[in-house]
């Protein structure tokens, strides 16, 4: 007794300290008013109202899909910095690497929370959208919300899949392969698209082979060492930069639209 | 135990299982009366209670231990990125199961004129420190547990240096692209790949404009919104989830269908015989070789497709469906034909394959302008 008295004075005395308090700006939160304070007061938290109603903690209402897929997000984030610290883009250092890195780094996990990490989030981000149209989410207001979702699930397969080919190994190269072959069916702008050949002048074929757009997704005919490079430069910044946003907007929206959704 | 997996192996060809489906889907998730009724008849409903639960669950189980001790089906089932897919079958099954739980739960409260579990009274709100973020937290640190579990167990697959020369066969897209993989059989990659994926997406984003029904927002129910929750799930859960387990787990060498517990024979010859719906017309049915004109040898195709996506939306809005459109107007009313009618013009290119070897209902090659 007289020991947890000494702890609660110590917790106390430091959530009274000038460190403390210019960090999280308010004491340790006690009263309802200071439990208020602690989530407008704080950057990250404050993505939350100060109260929410009381089906909106319920694991079985959320199935905590939504911020699952966000945790996953930034656990995809880290490890794939710790990556990047060790991987190399092209066609002659991208296997060996990749093999390097599970064989020689200590407690080499990071490709593996990396890959399966990215594998839950597709995962995690279908059951969020099952969820949010079991309970008819997606009604007015949140409408827009629900479109934002739509293309925030793209953009995760997106990632997911200029991620595939970065190994360098044959499943990465055919897979990528079978998904890019699509491109030159596009119409117009795809070689073998229905449409492309209207878009000619003369006898000179604007949209070939080496102009159409699966050549501009690939950086060449085939899928080589541009493409490497390409795929790169989208999963690690430009996919995830898009993501980003469209998550801002996201969360905002929750907001906006009157918090999580409920029965009136 | 062989006579089992030849069953499996038997229902779980496209033809059988996609119709099993397909029949089933409307007595599971009714969207009318009459389905309803049926439902209750022959206590479907009881899917959604825990014993059903114990039952679907036991099912696949049951199946997958089998399938591991198989020495084929072991091959595909233990993949590292097939994983992932396993997970899926059982967490959208779990998911969608609870969900209707709640629903059915709800839908009796409202029929006994109370309101749904998940009201409060607006003024009882929890605060989020502590009662959100501690659950944040714990969310957080199982599903990490749960992933470095995942991969200290499982390493990540790494296969030969890529070969651009040596084309594995088969070659599979990533597993959550498996269902328009599978879609290329019965489309061309202009549909399958392209235009398909984009009317997905347009037409998932246009939900909320397209089902207006007012009921049923911030709280699990079916019965007020039946038919869109038979639409949404049916398309969800049959053309896009089922078609992945098909393209995992039983389409081996050059896309061939092969049965779970089937070894994937590389040569297997399956029979090439489809035929153009035009050399249907001119040749079986009139005698008469193709005409040269490209147009007058496909317009019966033409005149197909455009009395499915356009004349017969317009002469339902008229007659079966006048209420709809006058409920709905002009523009929702055209749009929901819209992606409706392309999403079940898979289905019916399906059946159409299957029981008539129908190729394409527009064939030109030429301008590779194939439906
Ligand atoms: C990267 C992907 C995504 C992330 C990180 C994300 C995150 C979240 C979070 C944290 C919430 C709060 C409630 C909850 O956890 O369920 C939420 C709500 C919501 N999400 Fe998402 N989401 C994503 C994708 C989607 C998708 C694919 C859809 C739909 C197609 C969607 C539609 C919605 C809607 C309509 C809400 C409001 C739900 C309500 O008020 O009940 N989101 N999202």
């Amino acid at each position: 007794m007289a020991e947890k008295e000494k702890k609660e004075s110590l917790l106390s005395r430091l959530g009274e300290s000038q460190v403390w308090k210019s960090i999280i700006r308010s004491g340790v939160p006690r009263s309802r008013r200071q439990r208020m304070y602690a989530v407008l007061g704080n950057v990250f938290l404050h993505l939350h109202p100060a109260r929410v109603p009381k089906h909106a903690v319920k694991i079985g209402y959320t199935w905590c899909m939504g911020g699952l897929s966000f945790f996953l997000f930034v656990v995809l984030t880290i490890t794939g910095i710790l990556l990047m610290f060790y991987y190399r883009p092209t066609v002659e250092y991208a296997y060996t690497d990749i093999i390097d890195l599970t064989e020689q780094v200590p407690l080499g996990i990071m490709r593996e929370l990396h890959r399966w990490g990215a594998h839950a989030m597709v995962l995690t981000v279908w059951l969020h959208m099952l969820r949010v149209f079991m309970t008819g989410s997606y009604k007015p207001p949140r409408e827009f919300n629900w479109g934002v979702g739509v293309l925030l699930m793209t953009i995760t397969l997106f990632l997911s899949f200029t991620g595939y080919l970065l190994p360098w190994d044959q499943l990465a190269i055919w897979a990528v392969t079978v998904g890019t072959n699509m491109a030159r069916a596009h119409p117009f702008i795809g070689h073998e698209g229905p449409g492309a050949s209207l878009l000619a002048i003369g006898d000179i074929n604007l949209v070939h082979m080496g102009s159409d757009v699966r050549f501009a997704l690939l950086g060449g005919r085939f899928v080589g060492e541009a493409t490497l490079l390409r795929f790169y430069v989208l999963h690690c910044i430009a996919v995830p930069f898009v993501a980003m946003i469209f998550m801002a907007v996201h969360f905002w929206r929750i907001r906006k639209d009157g918090g999580i959704s409920g029965p009136l | 135990m062989n006579y089992i997996k030849d069953l499996f192996d038997f229902l779980s060809a496209p033809t059988i299982s996609f119709t099993l489906l397909t029949v089933a889907f409307p007595f599971i998730f009714p969207p009318t009366d009459w389905f309803d009724k049926k439902n209750k008849q022959w206590g479907i409903y009881k899917l959604w209670t825990n014993k059903g639960a114990f039952w679907i669950f036991m099912s696949i189980t049951f199946f997958f231990i089998i399938g591991y001790f198989d020495p084929y089906f072991n091959l595909t089932m233990t993949k590292p990125d097939n994983i992932p897919i396993i997970l899926m079958i059982y967490s959208m099954i779990f998911v969608i199961w609870l969900g209707m739980k709640k629903a059915y739960n709800n839908d009796a409260r409202l029929d006994r004129g109370e309101k749904p579990e998940e009201w409060n009274d607006p003024d009882d709100k929890v605060l989020v420190w502590p009662d959100l973020v501690y659950i944040e937290l714990i969310a957080l640190i199982l599903f990490m547990v749960f992933l470095i579990v995942w991969s200290i167990l499982i390493g990540a697959p790494l296969e030969e240096p890529a070969n651009p020369a040596a084309t594995p066969n088969p070659s599979k897209a990533p597993w959550y692209f498996l269902g328009l993989q599978e879609m290329l059989v019965y489309f061309d990659p202009w549909l399958a790949g392209i235009i398909f994926p984009i009317f997905i997406i347009v037409g998932m984003m246009a939900i909320p404009y397209m089902d207006i029904n007012k009921k049923g927002e911030g709280y699990y129910s079916f019965k007020e919104r039946r038919v869109g929750y038979f639409i949404f799930m049916y398309g969800w859960m049959v053309l896009w989830v089922f078609l992945i387990v098909i393209g995992t787990f039983f389409r081996g060498p050059n896309w061939n269908f092969f049965g779970p517990f089937e070894w994937w024979d590389p040569h297997k010859v399956v029979p090439l015989t489809n035929v153009n719906l035009s050399e249907y017309v001119w040749v079986k049915l009139l005698n008469k070789g193709l005409p040269t004109n490209i147009i007058a040898r496909e317009a019966v195709g033409f005149v197909a497709v455009i009395g499915y996506l356009f004349i017969m939306p317009l002469l339902l809005a008229k007659t079966k469906l006048k209420n709809l459109f006058e409920h709905y107007g002009p523009v929702r009313y055209s749009t929901l034909m819209l992606f409706g009618l392309t999403m079940f013009a898979l289905p019916i290119k399906m059946y159409l394959r299957w029981l008539f070897n129908l190729k394409y209902i527009i064939a030109i090659p030429e301008w590779f302008f194939n439906i």
